[in-house]
């Protein structure tokens, strides 16, 4: 390939990437905006920032919203860790693919289906909306993803290893907290980065969820945005960007564990050869 | 063993039967109500016979069928570019970052953008283009709405162009094809299982943006899921929100089935 032809591509993709990013720097820079518009820049301040952590209201939801989110992942991390165990004993296909096309029914709806039916079943229950709706609501939504991140796992498992616990007289919670779990970590791990994200991120279904009274992030910046720009918006998404910076950075050394040992021990000998040349 | 297996489902099977079916059964049944409590079909007329319910509908499916496409168009090539950089991990990386951002966030900061003496205006009119009327139009609607799916469609094609195999190329090469026919031949039609992913994970969510076209369209723009909000949560005629839903679920099957049953990879949503 032609070394033109080369920069010609990487020129698309530079492009690509500045118009994914200056929303979002925009957003940044301007939240130190003495002039407290979003478009002529007069003059540097912290002013937003104090204003955030002086808002109690907004601090308390800043609060809730990971409240949420940390629960909600933790549960939906074991439910769903367990429901991939019980779907990988499965033995017939049929049924196991049946429950797959269930598992999935909530990765593909709309965000909007997800949440009208959710405050149809709450209402139809006499459920009171409020934190534990979103929290259930956020648990359920969160479940299918866990279970698609671990069940690879388990199918790479070698199914010998529990054969061979068996043989030395390990009794089922020895094979599930010895060989099961340990081995299936990295998917638990990156299931639960995952929900994690999806409740912080959410704002349809906790929006048709919520009730009066209890609210996440989301759902008020939605409210905050419906009535016009307020800087205090940029500094809570600057903080909340960085933030973002490490779960992604977080999550990105748990998909490098996950990209196989193997690699990195071949890696390792590679090296050991290299030095002994 | 066998008692054991089964104690693993309990919980998920609570889910399952909780928030999987009861779910959609509750909004097929909620369908067959009208405002005053009665069981009658009376949505569904409604939804047939006056005119405004199908041209929303269709309206829905034409921005939401242009989103795709333009998505398509922006992330194919990117997708094809980034298997070809040396470090794909980081690129990758820096691809999906900004999807961890909030929507609601990045939405406002097109609130600002777009303004009247926003950034996009003082541009035009260093260009020497009059300031317009930017925010909530359609075009706005459909810029943002495109900038918030393309993560979306770049990951799957991204998957499906590395799982190529690279033999194919070559022997493609040595076949007398040029880059052009080899694209054309080998490497699009293979790459289709990606771009079917990756429609599917951007079609089915654009039918129902509804924040979108409250913040940035100003609701001009009514798609499947402004009008599901507004009745759930607005007009609280929930038997005609639930019968627009059972419309979007035949919808989202739809485009399931004519996009194939594949697994959706790297989707984050």
């Amino acid at each position: 390939m032609g070394q033109k032809k080369f920069k010609w591509s990487n020129l698309y993709l530079i492009f690509v990437f500045i118009v994914l990013y200056l929303p979002i720097l925009y957003l940044i820079f301007y939240s130190f905006n003495e002039g407290g518009t979003m478009n002529s820049f007069t003059g540097f301040t912290w002013e937003y920032y104090q204003a955030v952590f002086a808002d109690k209201r907004l601090i308390s939801i800043v609060l809730n919203t990971l409240l949420v989110a940390l629960l909600s992942s933790l549960l939906a991390t074991i439910i769903g860790t367990l429901g991939a165990i019980g779907i990988h004993y499965v033995k017939k296909r049929q049924t196991r693919n049946t429950l797959m096309s269930f598992n999935n029914v909530l990765m593909v709806s709309p965000d909007v289906i997800i949440g009208a039916s959710f405050l149809i079943m709450f209402t139809f229950v006499g459920f009171k909306l409020g934190f534990a709706s979103v929290l259930l609501s956020h648990i359920a939504f969160s479940i299918p993803i866990v279970v698609l991140m671990v069940l690879p796992k388990l199918q790479e498992m070698n199914p010998s290893m529990i054969t061979a616990a068996r043989d030395l007289g390990a009794n089922n919670l020895q094979v599930l907290s010895k060989i099961i779990l340990p081995s299936i970590t990295p998917g638990i791990l990156a299931g639960y980065f995952m929900a994690f994200t999806y409740s912080l991120d959410d704002f349809a279904v906790t929006f048709f969820v919520t009730g009066n009274g209890f609210s996440t992030l989301s759902v008020e910046i939605y409210s905050r945005a419906r009535q016009g720009v307020s800087l205090e918006i940029n500094a809570l998404s600057a903080i909340m960007f960085l933030f973002a910076l490490i779960l992604v950075v977080g999550y990105y050394f748990i998909q490098q564990y996950n990209m196989t040992k193997k690699q990195k021990s071949r890696e390792r000998e590679r090296a050991k050869v290299v030095d002994l040349l | 063993m066998k008692q054991n297996k089964a104690l693993y489902f309990v919980p998920y099977t609570f889910w399952l039967i909780l928030f999987v079916i009861a779910p959609i059964l509750l909004i097929i049944y909620q369908s067959f109500f009208n405002i005053h409590d009665d069981f009658t079909l009376e949505n569904y007329q409604t939804y047939f016979q006056s005119g405004t319910y199908l041209k929303m509908t269709l309206n829905s499916f034409w921005y939401a069928f242009l989103i795709t496409l333009f998505t398509l168009l922006i992330s194919y090539p990117t997708a094809y570019l980034l298997t070809k950089t040396k470090h794909k991990q980081l690129w990758l990386l820096l691809i999906i970052l900004p999807t961890w951002i909030n929507l609601l966030l990045k939405a406002y900061a097109f609130i600002g953008i777009f303004s009247m003496n926003g950034t996009a205006n003082q541009f035009l009119s260093f260009m020497g283009i009059a300031p317009q009327q930017i925010l909530f139009t359609d075009a706005s609607f459909l810029f943002v709405a495109t900038y918030i799916e393309i993560p979306f469609m770049i990951l799957p094609i991204y998957n499906a162009l590395e799982e190529l195999n690279p033999s194919l190329i070559s022997a493609s090469y040595d076949l007398g094809a040029n880059s052009w026919q080899t694209f054309r031949r080998v490497v699009f039609p293979l790459s289709l299982t990606g771009v079917k992913s990756g429609v599917q994970a951007v079609f089915i969510p654009s039918l129902s943006l509804f924040m979108l076209t409250r913040l940035i369209g100003g609701n001009r723009v009514i798609t499947l899921g402004t009008a599901i909000e507004q009745h759930f949560l607005v007009t609280e005629n929930w038997g005609m929100g639930s019968t627009i839903g059972v419309f979007l679920i035949i919808a989202m099957v739809l485009t399931m089935l004519l996009t194939g049953e594949k697994k959706k990879k790297g989707a984050i949503r």
